[in-house]
């Protein structure tokens, strides 16, 4: 209980530095985002919406920049992220809201897709050492030097644009009203396809090569060889005994690079034009739309520090080491 | 020191060298100017164009010549920042313990945890005028937590040996202790993250160039590939446009990736695929070496 109370503990901390970073960023760097705004509208903006803009921002000097950050803080807990350009007026947290649920299901999905695949390929990898699998190893290093987006840039051009067996661009139907019925739903799944398996080739191979390393370090400790002694059979060694033990360090590296996965997701979904919040971030990042790339930032590093508590649970479960301290 | 130059690692250093070379010489061997427009408008590979030609008839081969060189700065820049950072925060962490220790330890976790890729968009998009440089250095800003964690823990286990309890009997300063015998004790993994982040900043400048944050003036592999996704090439069937950008981005990744397995494998003789052909783990394997220091 202790470790989760010391890692929650951390999480908030982590929270609250990702926030406050958040504060920071429009206050320290050089570039005047008002004045930008300003030169894209080219005079249409009256004095009263440059004066809004300028508190939006905080750059209101009128104000101190402590009580800047209370009042940032106070618009933060009634879920108030400012107003979007892009999408002007709608609130920058209804964006989120509309775009979020895509991205997190073909991230879900995908990762863990790809984590059990991975990681079931690498105990055998790392099992049968010197075996054919090994020759695979260059092949899933060269998949995983490949940027996500390049890859989706690719399967597009194949599956899609010379094949034309999958849609290129778009999460669902045109004409399609999203709701919990049959035919919405297949559409949404029949367009997620090749997104998804743009994410899991190119993310499958670091879980391979991390168990396989993981498996042939665990496979020549004492206990393994106790194991094979007794003469349980070999199948029951690789599982219970050696690969319980090699998942670990993927299970910790899990929450770790979860934060790159979220990147690459969202360089996929950029590329296929998927209606989650990497496209709402592009999008935002084409329009120098900065109320809506940090109210994304900070969703997103939410979204991932509660994914790594979670981890850190199936971590407590799994490790009865943890459980003691 | 043989075993650490393996066939891997010399495929990779020699893939490396070949970068290297041409961002060195590039932009003089390259046959065009990358920004000249010309008549040849997206003109498939041919003598005159060997990679082909853009929508603009610029020469996509030495845009790819031109561009290597942004690459390669940028990476190796924010790899040897990156690196530095993660010398001097993880050995000091490991080394000195206590509250110092605990303080620079969560620094780096909450750098490891915040998400790196959202937070070098936003923070390149706010900077005006977003050159090589200043991009390197925003990655090395966000890309030192990793290795600076590997290596706090080596050094705390390096910290107790023998011949630094020695050192420190006979008087020697901490900054002697740090530098003179624990350093030469973490080169390989100091090399290793120096590589890994060497891939994090590559792949990261080519994202930050495809997507248009990074300013496109400059010539890159993501600048090229910006330019073919806004002019459609995809749909326009015009393959050769993204195709060598992309593989020179996987080749490169490939190299650097090598690198790092023959100095994982020069570190940990366990990992090796060859010895010997065929191993299998079953009764009467025994292994010779035990894990350094051993589980304490």
């Amino acid at each position: 209980m202790r470790f989760l109370l010391r890692r929650a503990l951390f999480y908030l901390v982590t929270a609250w530095a990702a926030i406050t970073i958040n504060f920071l960023l429009p206050r320290m760097l050089p570039g005047d985002p008002v004045q930008a705004m300003i030169a894209r509208f080219q005079g249409r903006l009256s004095t009263d919406a440059i004066a809004s803009l300028y508190v939006l921002f905080g750059l209101d000097t009128q104000t101190s920049m402590f009580s800047q950050y209370v009042t940032y803080w106070g618009n933060l807990f009634k879920g108030d992220l400012g107003l979007s350009f892009t999408y002007f007026p709608t609130p920058v947290s209804e964006v989120i809201s509309q775009s979020l649920p895509w991205t997190l299901s073909l991230m879900g999905v995908t990762t863990v897709i790809s984590f059990v695949l991975g990681t079931m390929i690498g105990v055998y990898a790392g099992w049968r050492r010197g075996s054919w699998i090994d020759s695979l190893l260059p092949i899933a290093t060269f998949f995983s030097a490949i940027p996500y987006f390049w890859l989706g840039l690719i399967a597009i051009s194949v599956f899609a644009v010379t094949w034309g067996a999958f849609p290129a661009a778009g999460g669902y139907e045109p004409g399609l009203i999203p709701g919990f019925d049959w035919e919405f739903i297949s559409s949404a799944l029949y367009y997620a396809v090749l997104p998804a398996l743009t994410v899991i080739i190119s993310s499958i191979a670091g879980w391979i090569l991390g168990m396989r390393n993981m498996m042939v370090t665990v496979s020549s400790e004492d206990y393994v060889t106790v194991a094979h002694a007794k003469g349980l059979p070999e199948r029951r060694v690789m599982l219970g005994y050696a690969a319980r033990n090699a998942v670990l360090p993927s299970i910790s590296g899990f929450a770790l690079s979860l934060g790159f996965i979220v990147g690459g997701t969202l360089l996929v979904e950029m590329v296929f034009s998927y209606p989650g919040i990497g496209y709402v971030l592009f999008t935002g990042v084409n329009a120098k739309d900065y109320p809506l790339m940090q109210g994304i930032f900070l969703i997103i590093t939410l979204a991932v520090l509660l994914a790594n508590l979670i981890a850190d649970v199936v971590y407590l479960l799994l490790d009865p080491r943890t459980r003691k301290a | 020191m043989k075993s650490a130059l393996n066939g891997k690692t010399m495929a990779g250093l020699a893939i490396m060298g070949f970068f290297v070379l041409i961002a060195i010489v590039g932009s003089w061997l390259a046959p065009y100017d990358p920004s000249a427009m010309s008549s040849d408008i997206m003109e498939p590979p041919s003598g005159a164009h060997w990679f082909g030609t853009t929508q603009t008839g610029q020469d996509i081969f030495s845009q790819v010549m031109v561009g290597t060189r942004g690459v390669l700065i940028v990476g190796l820049v924010a790899g040897a920042i990156a690196t530095a950072l993660s010398v001097l925060i993880g050995v000091t962490a490991g080394f000195l313990g206590g509250v110092a220790d605990e303080f620079l330890s969560a620094l780096s976790n909450i750098f490891l945890v915040v998400p790196a890729l959202p937070l070098i968009i936003i923070v390149t998009s706010f900077l005006p005028d977003a050159g090589d440089f200043l991009i390197a250095f925003v990655i090395s800003a966000t890309g030192w937590a990793w290795g600076a964690r590997i290596l706090r823990a080596q050094t705390l286990s390096l910290r107790q040996r023998d011949y630094v309890e020695a050192a420190r009997a006979t008087g020697e300063r901490t900054w002697r202790l740090i530098v003179f015998e624990v350093m030469p004790n973490l080169t390989a993994i100091i090399a290793s993250s120096f590589v890994g982040t060497v891939i994090f900043a590559v792949l990261s400048v080519i994202t930050l160039s495809f997507i248009g944050v990074a300013s496109v003036s400059n010539w890159n592999w993501g600048t090229i590939l910006f330019w073919a996704q806004n002019a459609q090439a995809l749909a326009q069937g015009a393959w050769w446009w993204f195709i060598p950008a992309g593989l020179c981005i996987a080749l490169l990744g490939t190299a650097l990736a090598l690198i790092n397995f023959g100095i994982d494998e020069y570190m940990n003789p366990r990992l090796r695929t060859s010895i010997g052909g065929k191993v299998k783990m079953r009764v009467g394997f025994t292994p010779v070496l035990r894990q350094e220091g051993g589980r304490s």
